[in-house]
């Protein structure tokens, strides 16, 4: 069956240096709210900036895999949930899902890492093959 | 309102060329704008220009160049005004 994949990197410092500068309001607009609790740091007062970058890294690579063209795609329609078993999961929403259902994609996977300054991301989906 | 969108390039959108070398129709995506780039350039926006991108402009092609940055924020202006 054939696949679409998309992947995307992230510099760690970009998204700390968006969180510096515009708080909240860069939070909100890219973020769920479940997954800045998933980033809250042990004291809850912090953000986590590597798992941030890896989230915003997978919602890209997920919008690369949807191809909407120039449709519009806000970030929080696509939201990384983590699992109780450690992995994430990938759950779309409003445009997001509606360009999922036109192209017959069921389900999209998805895989997070990060590591020296950097966060990256690689989300899969199998494509019907009438929806080729 | 073209010099103020160089000026925020030129601070957010991390391009690896000087903004003043780039005519207003480049495509500051070939030009090195990464995606996240383009979001803290759209804050930028938000903020010098007081206003809110709506979702339905929330595309690739609305912060693509200058050009297309001004119109953006020019249908914004008048929708609100």
């Amino acid at each position: 069956m054939p696949l679409r994949v998309g992947i995307d990197l992230v510099r760690v410092e970009d998204v700390a240096r968006a969180v510096r500068e515009s708080g909240d309001r860069y939070l909100r607009r890219i973020y769920t709210e479940q997954e800045v609790a998933d980033c809250r740091t042990g004291d809850g007062a912090g953000v986590d900036e590597e798992r941030l970058a890896a989230r915003f890294a997978a919602k890209e690579a997920a919008i690369k895999v949807l191809r909407p063209d120039d449709q519009p795609v806000p970030w929080r329609d696509i939201e990384i949930r983590r699992m109780p078993g450690g992995w994430t999961a990938l759950e779309l929403d409003g445009r997001a899902a509606a360009l999922a259902r036109d192209a017959g994609l069921e389900e999209l996977a998805v895989s997070l890492t990060h590591e020296q300054g950097f966060a990256s991301a690689v989300v899969i989906a199998e494509v019907p093959t009438r929806c080729r | 309102m073209s010099d103020e969108i160089r000026r925020i390039l030129a601070e957010h959108a991390r391009l690896p060329v000087p903004v003043d070398t780039l005519s207003d129709d480049a495509d500051l995506y070939q030009a090195g704008m990464t995606s996240h780039a383009s979001v803290t350039v759209m804050l930028a926006l938000e903020d010098a220009f007081d206003v809110e991108f709506p979702d339905h402009m929330l595309t690739r092609g609305v912060f693509e160049s200058i050009d297309s940055i001004s119109a953006a924020l020019r249908e914004i202006q008048a929708a609100v005004a």
